[in-house]
């Protein structure tokens, strides 16, 4: 692996190697006083962050602390994006600057890929923290790696997306990464939440989240990003969260087994009830959790190893 | 160098070290000499932990406490320790897969540890093994076993329990190969290979001395 940008073409050996990796890295700080291991020493991790972010970034900033890189952070406010450096220059500084690694979040689609190819044979690596409303592959690993902890497998379970897929990176990253697993994934959304050509998308597209839940292994919320809606896709919050939120009734439709998924944040009460995300069913605090472990193991297999001998 | 005939199994630039009735005769007379060497059942004996360092070492782990409990009826708990996230070479090769790690349940705590490994070469292996053994707990003391050490070291570390030395040119190749993995238990010694060769087995054969070279 010499980037992650996307899940689209990602290879499921290559992911389920990750996959692996992280189950691995749990473990192996399981229970441990001290969460440190020298893996990555010497290695030189920046995230570059234009968009806001909790989970993403601080999980990124553990996960190369606990393998004793060097993490640096840079958020759009407090650097030279602010003057009007564009995100190339910004590139060539940060790769410059010695970075073995790029963790880039950034609004525009497609960002990441922009930067890997800016940064070809610099052997700097570049990781996609979500750009646009393209990918965010990373989100779709750690979710693969919590349905694999608490369902066994991933390969031949019914995963129901639900939401306002047209905004959402991480139900683009979910749906390849899930598919090429060998997951049957439903989408569940008003039409004006779908994006266009989701006909050839690997999945299957419903409007009604009742009728889908009774046969779902796991249930994947997504937020509502009025951050990204310019127009009226949905009357009122109101009407949304009657039609589409996962409430407490609708939650009782769900197998006992199934998971509820959010890749957060979470908006409480609109998308999902409050009672229903803290519910046992509800695997929220686990996906945060793997999502360190996760991120380790995307450090090390882009990192670990001595990628371009001569550029060192 | 003694003269030598070809056995079963070898090939061309290989010679058989250690048969399969060698393996079986070496892992009995180190289980016996571990027991003598821990005064295991005694009353002052501390608690000793098998470790096998991944792969061979933690299949070679396994019948070592097999051996110790036909012949001193003691229950040794062992393990394997994966110490891939310790290695000083990792920037020297491709990705290494990460090994599933499984501590006893007793845990490292007061106990005599000994480490197990397949071919003691440069020690590094053994260092990494030290520094991953170092978060799991303080053991009483720390040993190490191995089938076969080959020299060349690169680190002041010694084995306590030696199944057999083996003076072996640097650039020879000693492969252990246990039923469990390889499907055969025998030791082979490959002869010098030209540096392509070298480097694209450095790369694919994890268990050849471990990947000390570098």
């Amino acid at each position: 692996m010499r980037h992650l940008l996307g899940t689209d073409g990602l290879a499921p050996e290559v992911a389920t190697q990750v996959l692996d990796s992280a189950e691995t890295m749990k473990q192996t700080l399981l229970g441990r006083e001290v969460r440190k291991l020298p893996t990555l020493r010497g290695r030189t991790v920046i995230t570059v962050f234009y968009e806001n972010s909790t989970r993403t970034r601080v999980s990124f900033e553990l996960a190369g602390k606990w393998m004793s890189a060097d993490v640096v952070n840079v958020s759009a406010g407090g650097s030279s994006a602010g003057k009007g450096e564009s995100l190339r220059d910004t590139a060539l500084t940060l790769s410059a600057a010695g970075a073995d690694c790029v963790v880039l979040r950034h609004p525009a689609s497609g960002a990441a890929h922009r930067l890997a190819g800016w940064l070809e044979g610099t052997g700097t690596a570049v990781v996609n923290a979500g750009d646009g409303m393209h990918e965010h592959p990373t989100q779709a690993l750690l979710d693969a790696a919590t349905l694999r902890e608490r369902l066994g497998d991933v390969a031949g379970r019914r995963v129901a997306i639900v939401g306002d897929v047209l905004h959402s990176r991480v139900a683009r990253s979910n749906v390849h990464l899930l598919a090429a697993l060998g997951a049957e994934v439903v989408v569940v959304a008003p039409p004006t939440l779908l994006p266009a050509g989701i006909d050839s998308w690997p999945v299957t597209v419903s409007h009604s989240i009742d009728a889908e839940l009774p046969t779902v292994d796991a249930v994947m919320m997504l937020r509502v990003q009025a951050e990204r809606m310019h127009g009226a896709f949905f009357p009122s919050a109101r009407e949304y969260s009657v039609g589409f939120g996962l409430n407490e009734a609708r939650a009782a439709l769900l197998p006992e087994h199934a998971v509820v998924l959010h890749p957060g944040p979470m908006l409480r009460g609109m998308e999902i009830a409050a009672p229903v995300a803290d519910a046992p069913s509800s695997a929220i605090t686990e996906q945060v959790r793997n999502g360190v472990h996760v991120r380790m193991a995307i450090l090390y297999h882009l990192l670990a190893a001595g990628a371009e001998e001569g550029q060192q | 160098m003694a003269p030598h005939t070809r056995g079963a199994g070898e090939t061309a630039g290989q010679r058989e070290l250690l048969t399969a009735d060698d393996v079986a005769r070496t892992i009995a007379r180190m289980a016996h000499q571990v027991i003598e060497k821990t005064a295991l059942g005694s009353e002052a004996a501390s608690p000793v932990v098998l470790l096998g360092i991944p792969t061979r070492g933690a299949t070679l782990a396994a019948r070592l406490a097999e051996r110790i409990r036909t012949f001193s009826g003691i229950d040794v708990p062992y393990g394997t320790l994966d110490i891939t996230l310790y290695r000083d070479d990792l920037r020297h090769h491709p990705t290494r897969p990460l090994e599933h790690m499984e501590m006893p349940g007793e845990g490292v705590d007061d106990r005599v540890v000994i480490l197990v490994d397949d071919v003691l070469f440069s020690g590094r292996s053994v260092r990494a093994a030290l520094d991953a053994l170092r978060e799991h707990g303080r053991p009483r003391a720390v040993q190490l076993a191995v089938l076969v050490d080959r020299g060349h070291r690169e680190l002041p570390i010694r084995a306590d329990y030696v199944g057999k030395n083996m003076p072996t040119a640097r650039d020879e190749d000693v492969a252990v190969q246990l039923d469990e993995v390889d499907g055969r238990d025998a030791v082979l010694l490959n002869q010098a290979r030209t540096g392509s060769e070298d480097a694209a087995a450095a790369g694919q054969e994890r268990h050849e001395s471990e990947g000390d070279r570098t």
